[in-house]
C-alpha cells in the first residue's frame, strides 16, 4: 500500500485546516506555508507519475475496505499526467497571486486554494463514481470562493451564475449516478466496467440514459456547447490567477469523460459506442467555432481570454471524441498545452490590465504601459500559443489534432472548422495585440510635464517582479512542451496504451473474480 | 538517438544562428547602435560563412542532410536538407541579410528603436532559412508560420502609425490564412507518401499524382505559396506591407518573404508540376498577376508602391515560369530569382535614400534628382534599366529566357494568348521600370523639395552599390552565375537538365523582337502618361483594401453581435437550454435503446403516502403560484422538505429521515434570516410569453425525471448490488450495528471527509463573501438600508429566553445521545452537529448575535478548521498502523465501575464531522449578523428587552455596541 497516492488530496486539506485554524491572522504565514505545499506537492506528483510511467497501476484502497464495497484512488499513467499538470499550474499561480497581491483582496484565499487543489487531485484520482461527485462538489465550492475572491458587483453577479449553473450539473451528476447505480448495483468504476460489459444488449435503454446524462455533467465542466454558459462571465470575471487555475478545472470534465468513455462505457461497448464519440463531436466543432469567434468579437482582453479558453476545448474535445489511440495522444498533449496556455493568457491579460489603468483590459487605446515591450512580447507569446501557430505548443497540439482525425468521416469538416477558427482567432488576437500594445493614446493633457524619470515613475509604475517571473515561468512550460513533444508524446502514448486496455484498470481495482 | 550526417552538421547551426542571435540586439544596443550592428551582422556572417563552407559539396551535386528525432509519433522531425535550391536561397536569404543591416544601420533615425528592429529581422531571418532548409514539410510548416509571425513584428514596427498597423494585420491574415490551407495540403501529401521527408516525398511523384487526393493537396499548397507570393488574387497585402521601413521593405520582398511562395512551388516542383492541372492553375494565375501587377504599377506615384507592384508582377512572372512545367522553363525562373534579388533589392533602397534624403516618395513630388544625388542616379538607373530587361543587365538574359518559353507556350489550344500577354506584361514593365528613372531623376530640378536632397554617406549607398555591381556583372558575363543557376536548377526539376548556356546574344529570336516591342511599346507609354494616369483615376476599380477592411470589420462585428447575443447574461435562459439540452440528450439515448419487462410489479397505492404525495403536490403548486411572496415561498419549502422527511421514514430511512429534518431546520432558519435584507416579494420580471416557455420547460423536465425514476424503480440491479457486503460487514468489519452510519463514517468516510470539507468550505465562503460585500457598494447600500415594514416590538421577548435557556442542556444532551448511539442507532456526527447548532441558534434567536457570542470562548474558524483537522488527523492515524488513510479499528474498554463499552477510530472522525458541521452552521450565522449590523440594528446588552427583575434605570436594553465584539 504506497501511501503517496493519498498525499496529493490529504496534503492541501490538512494544510488548508491549519491555515485556518491558525494563521488566518498572519499572511506571511499563509503565503510561506501555501507556497511550500505547492512545492511538496510538485514533488510528490513528479514522484508518483514517475511510478506510474513504468506501467504499475496503483491501487489505494481507503479504509482498507476492497473494491467495489469501499471507496480506492487509483494512480495510473493518466492521472499521474494529470496531477502532475495541475500541481504545476498550482505553484506558478499561486506565486503569482502572491506577487501581485490578489491573494489579501479578500478572505481567505490560501485556505480555499488549497480545498481547490484537494477537490481537483481526488478527482483525478478516484477510481469510484460517487466520490468523484464528492470531488466535483469540493471543487465547485471551492472554485465558487475563489472566482468571488475581492467582491465587486460584476463578479458576484457572475458568480451568481456559476454556481447556480453548476449546482444543477450536480443535480444532473445525482441522477446519472442513480441511475447506473439502478442499473448495475454499483459505483466503483472498473466494477461499473465489468457489470456494464455482461449486461444484455437488448436492456440497454437505462443504461443508455445513465451513460449520456453522466455525458452531460462532465460536459458541463469541460465547456462543451450548448452547456459552456457558465464559463464566459466566470473566467473573464474572475481574479486572474483563479481563472489561471479554473484552466484546468475545464480539463476534469475531458479527463472525467475520457477516463468513463474508455473504461466503463468504452468504444467497443455496443450500446454506447454509436452515440457518445459522435455527439461529443458535433458539440466540439460548435464549441470550438463560438469560442475563436468569441475571440474575434471580443471587446475586453479578458472575455477574449475566456472564450479563448472555450475554443481550446473544442479542439481538445474534437481530439477526445474519435477514441482512438492515436486520437487520444493528440487531446491528451493538447490538454497539458490548453491547460498551460489557457493560463499563460490569464496571466498576462491580467499583467496588462493592471498596469493600462482606467482602461483596464478593454480594446481601447490607452497611455502607454511601463514595460510595454515585456508585455507585448509576453502577450505575443500568449497569443501565439492559444491561437495554435508556431513554434509553440499549441501548433503541435493542432497538428497531432489534425493527423488523428484524419481517418474519421467528415474529416473535412473538422480540418475546415479547425483551419478557419484558427484564422479567425488570429485575427481576433492581432486585432486586441495591435489596439493594446501599438496604438497608444496619447498621456492625458493635464498631467504636468516632469523631469523623464520622474514622469515615468509617476504614469506607470513597475509592475512588479514576482507575477512577471511567474508568467514567464508559464511561457517556458508551454515551449518546454514543444521542445519535449517527442517524449512527452511517448509518454502520452503509454498512457493511451493503458487506456485501451482496460482490463489492467480492471484487474488492479478489483482482481480476479 | 538522434543520427546526424555528418556532412550536414553544419546545416541546423545555420538555421539556429539567427534564431539565437536574436537574442543579441536587443540587449547589445546598450552599447550603441554600432556595436548593435556589428552584433547583428554577426551571427548572419557566420551563417553565411558556413554556408559558404558547405557550398563546394552540393555544387558537386552532393545533398547535405540532417536529422534529428522531435516528435516521431507525428513524422515532426527536425531533418534539414542542403541542395542547389537551398542553397541558392540561403544565400540569397543571408546574403542580401548581410547589406541589408548594414543599411538599415544608416537608415533608422534615433529615435526607432534599433535593437528590437534588428531582433525582428534577426528572427524573420532565421524563419526563412528554415523554410529553405527544411527536409521535412512539417518542420517547413512551422518555419513558414515563422515568416508570417515575425513579419507581422517587422510590418507593425512603426506602431504609431496607423498604416503600419494595418499593413501589418493584412499580411499576417492573407499569409496566415495560405499557411493554413498549406498545413491541410501538407498533411494530406504527407498521407499520400506515407512520410512529412522532402527527400521521401520527392522520389514519389507517380503516386501523387494518380492519388485522387493530388488536386485537393495541389490547390491547397499553391493556397500557401500564393498567398505568401501574393499572387493574384491575393496580392493586395504586398503594396500595404510597404507601411514598414524601407529596410523591411527592400528584404520582404527582394529576397525572402515573396518569395517564399516560389521556394515552395519550385521545391515541390518534381512531384507537382507537369500536370494539365499544375499548369493552368500556376500558370495562368502567374501570367495574369504579372500583366495586372504591372499595369497597376504604371500608376503609383509612390515610389515604394511603385516597386511593390512591381515585385507583385515579377513574382507573377517566375510564378508563371515555374507553371510551364517545363525543363527550361525552371532554369529560367530560377535565373530570374536571382536577378530579381539583386536588382530589386537595390532598387528598394534607393527608394529609401531619395525618401531619406528629399523626405518624399510622391515622385508628383520628386525629379530632377539627378545631378543632387548622382550615385543615388547612377545605382538606381543600372537596377530600373535591369529590371526594364535592357540588355548588359541581368534582367534581360532572364526576360529573354522567360518571352522565348512563353513564345511556345500553348494555352487552352491558343499558340498566342500566353506570347501576348508576357509581352504587354513586359511592356508595362519597361514603362515603369523607365518611369521610375525619368520621373524621379531625370527632368528639372525643382525648388520645392520638402528637404534639399543630397547624396548619402558611403554606409548607406555601399549596399545597393555592391548589387549593381552584381546586375552588371552577370549582365555581362552570364557564365559567372552558371554552375549556380545549373546547380539550383538541377534540384528544382530533379535532375536531367538539357544542355543550355546562359549567354547575352542567343541570335534574331522571336523572344528578341518581343523584347524590342516591350522596349518601344513602354517607352511609348511613358510619353503618354499624364492622359492614360488621367484615365486611369477616372476608371473605378475595386480597393482590395477597403474591401478587406470591410470583411473584418464586419467579421468582428458579426463575430461580437453573435456572441453577445448568445452569452447575454440570463440565467433563466441558460437553465432552459440545460433543461432541453438534457431532456433531448436523455430521450435519443433512450429511444436509441431497448428495454425488457419491468421486473418488479408497482406496489398499490396506501392511504398514508398518498395524503403525503397530495400534500407535497399542493404544496409544490402553491410555491409556484405563490413564490413572490418569499416568506410564504420559504413556509411552502419547509412543507416539502417535512414531507420528504416523512417519507424516508416510511421507507424505513430514519437517519436519512433525521439529517433531513435537522438540515431542512438549519436552512429555513438561515433562509430567514437572510430574508430580511431582501423586498418581501420577488418582483415579476418576465412577460406571459417568457413565462409561458419557462413552464413548458420546467414541466417537461418534471415528467422526464418522473418517467426516469419510474423506470428505475420498476427494474432490479443488473447483479447484486454491492450494499450487500455493507449489510454482512458492518458490525464485523465497521464495528456498528447502523450500517448507515458505518458507510458513512467507514465502508465511504472518505466521502464524507470530503463533504464536511464541502461544507466547512462552504461557512469559509460565506463569510469570505459577506466581508466582500460589505467592503464594497453592498456595504454603503446596507449602510443606508431602512428596513421597510413595522419591527418587532419587543426583538427578544422574555418567554422565548426562558424557553430557549431551559432547552439548552436539552439540546446539548440529545446531541451528545445522538452522536454516541450514531454508531449503532440512528444519529451520529452529522446529524449531531445540527442539533448543537440548532441549539446554539435558538439562543442567538433569542438574545442577539452579539450576546450570545460573546458568550462563547471559540472562533468558529477554529472550530471548523478543528474538525476538518481531526477528521484529516484520523485517517492519517491508520497510517501509523501500517495500514490506508481512514482505515477504522475497533474495541472494547472497561473502565471501573462503568461496564465495558465500545470505542472506534470513527468515532473520532465522527467528532471531526460535528465540530466542522457546528462551526460551519455558526459561521454562516455570524456572517448574517454582521451585515445586519451594519444597517444599523443596534447590539443588546441583556439577554431580554424587557425584564422585569431589572431596576428601571438600566431598563434600556440596547446600547451601541457596548455587548459586541
Amino acid at each position: 500500500m504506497n501511501h503517496w497516492v493519498i498525499v496529493p488530496i490529504v496534503l492541501p486539506a490538512t494544510m488548508a485546516a491549519i491555515l485556518v485554524l491558525s494563521m488566518r491572522h498572519h499572511p506571511t504565514l499563509e503565503r510561506v506555508f501555501s507556497v511550500a505545499t505547492c512545492a511538496v506537492l510538485v514533488a510528490v506528483c513528479t514522484g508518483l507519475m514517475a511510478l506510474a510511467a513504468s506501467g504499475t497501476i496503483d491501487v489505494y484502497e481507503l479504509g482498507n475496505w476492497p473494491a467495489p464495497f469501499g471507496i480506492v484512488l487509483v494512480l495510473d499513467r493518466l492521472s499521474a499526467l494529470m496531477i502532475v499538470l495541475t500541481a504545476v499550474l498550482a505553484l506558478a499561480v499561486l506565486l503569482y497571486a502572491i506577487g501581485s497581491g490578489w491573494d489579501q483582496r479578500g478572505r481567505h484565499f490560501h485556505a480555499l486554494f488549497q480545498f481547490q487543489l484537494m477537490g481537483i487531485f481526488g478527482a483525478f484520482l478516484t477510481g469510484d463514481a460517487f466520490n468523484l461527485f464528492v470531488f466535483f462538489e469540493v471543487l465547485l465550492i471551492a472554485s465558487y470562493g475563489l472566482m468571488i475572491h475581492g467582491g465587486g458587483r460584476r463578479r458576484l453577479r457572475a458568480g451568481v451564475q456559476y454556481v447556480v449553473y453548476n449546482l444543477l450539473g450536480s443535480t444532473l451528476f445525482l441522477f446519472a449516478l442513480g441511475t447506473l447505480y439502478a442499473v448495475t448495483g454499483t459505483l466503483n468504476m472498473a466494477d461499473l466496467a465489468e457489470r456494464i460489459s455482461a449486461i444484455p444488449a437488448d436492456d440497454s435503454a437505462l443504461l443508455r440514459v445513465g451513460a449520456i446524462l453522466l455525458l452531460l455533467v462532465f460536459a458541463i465542466k469541460a465547456a462543451l456547447l450548448p452547456l459552456h454558459f457558465w464559463l464566459p462571465e466566470t473566467y473573464a470575471e474572475a481574479p486572474a490567477p483563479v481563472a489561471a487555475l479554473f484552466a484546468v478545472m475545464t480539463k476534469v470534465g475531458a479527463y472525467a469523460i475520457l477516463r468513463m468513455y474508455t473504461l466503463v462505457f468504452g468504444p467497443e461497448l455496443g450500446a454506447t459506442s454509436d452515440m457518445i464519440g459522435p455527439l461529443i463531436m458535433g458539440a466540439a466543432l460548435v464549441t470550438l467555432a463560438v469560442g475563436m469567434v468569441g475571440i474575434l468579437g471580443a471587446r475586453r482582453l479578458g472575455r477574449l481570454a475566456a472564450f479563448a479558453a472555450i475554443g481550446s476545448m473544442g479542439t481538445l474535445l474534437i481530439g477526445l471524441s474519435v477514441f482512438t489511440h492515436q486520437s487520444t495522444v493528440a487531446a491528451l498533449y493538447y490538454t497539458i498545452h490548453s491547460s498551460l496556455a489557457g493560463a499563460l493568457l490569464f496571466l498576462v491579460v491580467d499583467l496588462v490590465r493592471e498596469q493600462r489603468g482606467t482602461a483596464g483590459d478593454l480594446q481601447e487605446p490607452a497611455p502607454p504601459m511601463a514595460q510595454q515591450g515585456l508585455l507585448a512580447a509576453l502577450f505575443f507569446g500568449a497569443a501565439i500559443a492559444v491561437a495554435g501557430m508556431p513554434p509553440l505548443s499549441g501548433f503541435v497540439g493542432k497538428l497531432l489534432v489534425l493527423d488523428a482525425v484524419r481517418e474519421t468521416t467528415h474529416v473535412w469538416v473538422i480540418w475546415s472548422t479547425i483551419l478557419v477558427t484558427s484564422l479567425v482567432a488570429m485575427l481576433g488576437f492581432a486585432q486586441a495585440g495591435s489596439v493594446v500594445f501599438w496604438k497608444t493614446a496619447p498621456e492625458p493633457e493635464d498631467t504636468p510635464v516632469l523631469e523623464d524619470a520622474a514622469a515615468e515613475a509617476v504614469t506607470a509604475p513597475q509592475p512588479p517582479v514576482l507575477p512577471v517571473v511567474a508568467t514567464f515561468g508559464l511561457l517556458f512550460t508551454v515551449v518546454a512542451l514543444s521542445v519535449l513533444a517527442g517524449p512527452v508524446t511517448g509518454y502520452l502514448e503509454a498512457t493511451a496504451d493503458q487506456l485501451y486496455a482496460p482490463e489492467g484498470y480492471i484487474m488492479a481495482v478489483i482482481g480476479q473474480r | 538517438m538522434p543520427t546526424m550526417e555528418t556532412a550536414g552538421s553544419f546545416l541546423p547551426i545555420i538555421a539556429a544562428l539567427p534564431f539565437l542571435g536574436a537574442l543579441l540586439p536587443g540587449l547589445m544596443i546598450q552599447a550603441g547602435r554600432n556595436t548593435c550592428t556589428a552584433f547583428t551582422l554577426a551571427p548572419t556572417v557566420l551563417a553565411l560563412l558556413l554556408l559558404l563552407i558547405s557550398a563546394p559539396a552540393v555544387m558537386r551535386g552532393e545533398v547535405l542532410l540532417f536529422r534529428l528525432d522531435w516528435l516521431p509519433a507525428l513524422g515532426l522531425n527536425v531533418t534539414f536538407m542542403l541542395d542547389g535550391l537551398g542553397l541558392l536561397f540561403a544565400g540569397l536569404i543571408l546574403g542580401i541579410g548581410v547589406l541589408i543591416i548594414l543599411y538599415a544601420r544608416f537608415y533608422l533615425s534615433r529615435e526607432d528603436p534599433m535593437g528590437q528592429f534588428f531582433t525582428y529581422l534577426l528572427l524573420f531571418q532565421g524563419a526563412m532559412v528554415g523554410i529553405v532548409l527544411s527536409d521535412n514539410v512539417l518542420l517547413l510548416l512551422i518555419f513558414w508560420e515563422l515568416t508570417s509571425l515575425s513579419s507581422f513584428l517587422l510590418i507593425g514596427y512603426w506602431k504609431h502609425l496607423p498604416e503600419g498597423r494595418q499593413g501589418a494585420r493584412m499580411a499576417l491574415v492573407v499569409t496566415g490564412l495560405g499557411g493554413l490551407s498549406m498545413i491541410a495540403g501538407m498533411l494530406i501529401l504527407g498521407n499520400v507518401v506515407g512520410s512529412y521527408d522532402l527527400s521521401v516525398i520527392l522520389t514519389q511523384k507517380e503516386a501523387i499524382q494518380a492519388s485522387p487526393m493530388y488536386l485537393p493537396a495541389l490547390i491547397l499548397i499553391l493556397g500557401g505559396a500564393f498567398t505568401k507570393s501574393a499572387q493574384f488574387p491575393f496580392h493586395f497585402w504586398l503594396p500595404h506591407a510597404m507601411a514598414a521601413p524601407t529596410p523591411v521593405s527592400a528584404y520582404l520582398h527582394s529576397a525572402t518573404m515573396v518569395k517564399a511562395g516560389l521556394f515552395l512551388m519550385a521545391r515541390m516542383w518534381p512531384v507537382l508540376a507537369g500536370t494539365p492541372e499544375w499548369f493552368y492553375l500556376v500558370a495562368t494565375t502567374g501570367l495574369v498577376t504579372m500583366v495586372i501587377a504591372a499595369k497597376i504599377a504604371l500608376y503609383k506615384d509612390d515610389l515604394k508602391a511603385l516597386l511593390a507592384f512591381s515585385t507583385v508582377s515579377h513574382l507573377g512572372l517566375i510564378t508563371m515560369l515555374l507553371g510551364f512545367g517545363t525543363k527550361m522553363a525552371a532554369v529560367a525562373a530560377v535565373f530570374h530569382i536571382i536577378n530579381h534579388a539583386t536588382f530589386k533589392a537595390a532598387l528598394f533602397m534607393t527608394a529609401g535614400i531619395v525618401d531619406h534624403a528629399a523626405h518624399a516618395r510622391d515622385i508628383k513630388r520628386l525629379g530632377g534628382l539627378r545631378r543632387l544625388m548622382p550615385v543615388t542616379f547612377a545605382i538606381a538607373t543600372v537596377g530600373a534599366l535591369s529590371m526594364a530587361g535592357i540588355p548588359l543587365l541581368n534582367g534581360f538574359l532572364s526576360k529573354e529566357m522567360m518571352l522565348e518559353e512563353a513564345a511556345h507556350t500553348v494555352w487552352a489550344h491558343s499558340h498566342w494568348v500566353v506570347p501576348v500577354l508576357a509581352t504587354l506584361g513586359a511592356v508595362f514593365s519597361v514603362a515603369y521600370s523607365f518611369r521610375y528613372i525619368v520621373h524621379v531623376f531625370l527632368g528639372p530640378e525643382r525648388t520645392d523639395y520638402p528637404s534639399k536632397p543630397h547624396d548619402p554617406e558611403f554606409g548607406m549607398w555601399a549596399a545597393p552599390g555592391f548589387l549593381v555591381v552584381l546586375v552588371v556583372a552577370i549582365g555581362v558575363a552570364p557564365v559567372l552565375a552558371e554552375p549556380l543557376v545549373k546547380a539550383t536548377a538541377a534540384s528544382v526539376t530533379g535532375g536531367g537538365l538539357p544542355d543550355f548556356h546562359l549567354k547575352i546574344w542567343h541570335g534574331v529570336t522571336p523572344a528578341l523582337y518581343m523584347s524590342a516591342v516591350a522596349v518601344a511599346g513602354g517607352a511609348l507609354l511613358l510619353a503618354f502618361h499624364a492622359p492614360l494616369m488621367r484615365l486611369w483615376l477616372a476608371t473605378p476599380r475595386p480597393e482590395a483594401k477597403t474591401m478587406f477592411d470591410a470583411v473584418t470589420r464586419a467579421a468582428t462585428l458579426a463575430g461580437r453581435g453573435f456572441t453577445d447575443s448568445l452569452h447575454d447574461g440570463a440565467l433563466s435562459r441558460y437553465a432552459g437550454i440545460f433543461t432541453v439540452t438534457v431532456l433531448g440528450a436523455g430521450v435519443f439515448a433512450w429511444t436509441g435503446g431497448a428495454s425488457l419487462p419491468a421486473t418488479r410489479a408497482p406496489l398499490p397505492v396506501a392511504l398514508l403516502p398518498a395524503v403525503g404525495w397530495v400534500l407535497l403536490m399542493v404544496a409544490t403548486f402553491a410555491l409556484v403560484a405563490f413564490h413572490r411572496n418569499r416568506l410564504m415561498a420559504l413556509v411552502l419549502m419547509g412543507i416539502v422538505g417535512l414531507i420528504v422527511s416523512l417519507g424516508f421514514i416510511y421507507l424505513s430511512a430514519p437517519d436519512l429521515a433525521l439529517t433531513q429534518i435537522s438540515v431542512e431546520v438549519v436552512t429555513i432558519v438561515l433562509m430567514l434570516l437572510a430574508l430580511n435584507f431582501l423586498p418581501h416579494r420577488t418582483p415579476a420580471e418576465s412577460g406571459p410569453a417568457k413565462r409561458f416557455r419557462d413552464a413548458v420547460v420546467s414541466i417537461a423536465g418534471g415528467v422526464a425525471v418522473a418517467g426516469l425514476t419510474y423506470a428505475i424503480l420498476l427494474r432490479d440491479f443488473a447483479a447484486e448490488s454491492i450494499s450487500a457486503f455493507h449489510l454482512d460487514k458492518s458490525y464485523k468489519g465497521g464495528g456498528g450495528t447502523n450500517v448507515v452510519n458505518v458507510i458513512l463514517v467507514d465502508f465511504r468516510g472518505f466521502d464524507t471527509f470530503g463533504e464536511i470539507i464541502v461544507l466547512g468550505i462552504a461557512a469559509l465562503v460565506i463569510f469570505a463573501l459577506t466581508d466582500a460585500v460589505l467592503r464594497g457598494p453592498g456595504g454603503r447600500w446596507l449602510t443606508s438600508w431602512d428596513p421597510v415594514g413595522d419591527e418587532a416590538g419587543d426583538r427578544h421577548p422574555l418567554m422565548m429566553v426562558v424557553a430557549t435557556r431551559v432547552m439548552m442542556p436539552i439540546a446539548l444532551m440529545v446531541g451528545v445521545y445522538i452522536f454516541l448511539r450514531g454508531h449503532n442507532d440512528p444519529g451520529g456526527g452529522f446529524i449531531a452537529g445540527l442539533i448543537v447548532a440548532i441549539a446554539f441558534l435558538m439562543q442567538y434567536m433569542a438574545s442577539g448575535f452579539a450576546w450570545a457570542e460573546s458568550r462563547q470562548r471559540v472562533t468558529y474558524h477554529v472550530t471548523i478548521g478543528f474538525g476538518v483537522l481531526i477528521a484529516s488527523l484520523t485517517g492519517i492515524g491508520a497510517w501509523f498502523a501500517g495500514r490506508p488513510f481512514l482505515t477504522s479499528d475497533y474495541g472494547y474498554i472497561t473502565i471501573p465501575p462503568l461496564e465495558k463499552f465500545e470505542w472506534a477510530t470513527a468515532m473520532a472522525f465522527d467528532t471531526g464531522v460535528f465540530l466542522t458541521v457546528v462551526g460551519a452552521v455558526m459561521l454562516a450565522l455570524n456572517s448574517l449578523s454582521s451585515m445586519a449590523r451594519r444597517t444599523g440594528e443596534t447590539v443588546n446588552i441583556f439577554p431580554m428587552d424587557i425584564n422585569p427583575a431589572r431596576s428601571d434605570d438600566d431598563d434600556d436594553g440596547e446600547g451601541e455596541g457596548e455587548g459586541g465584539r
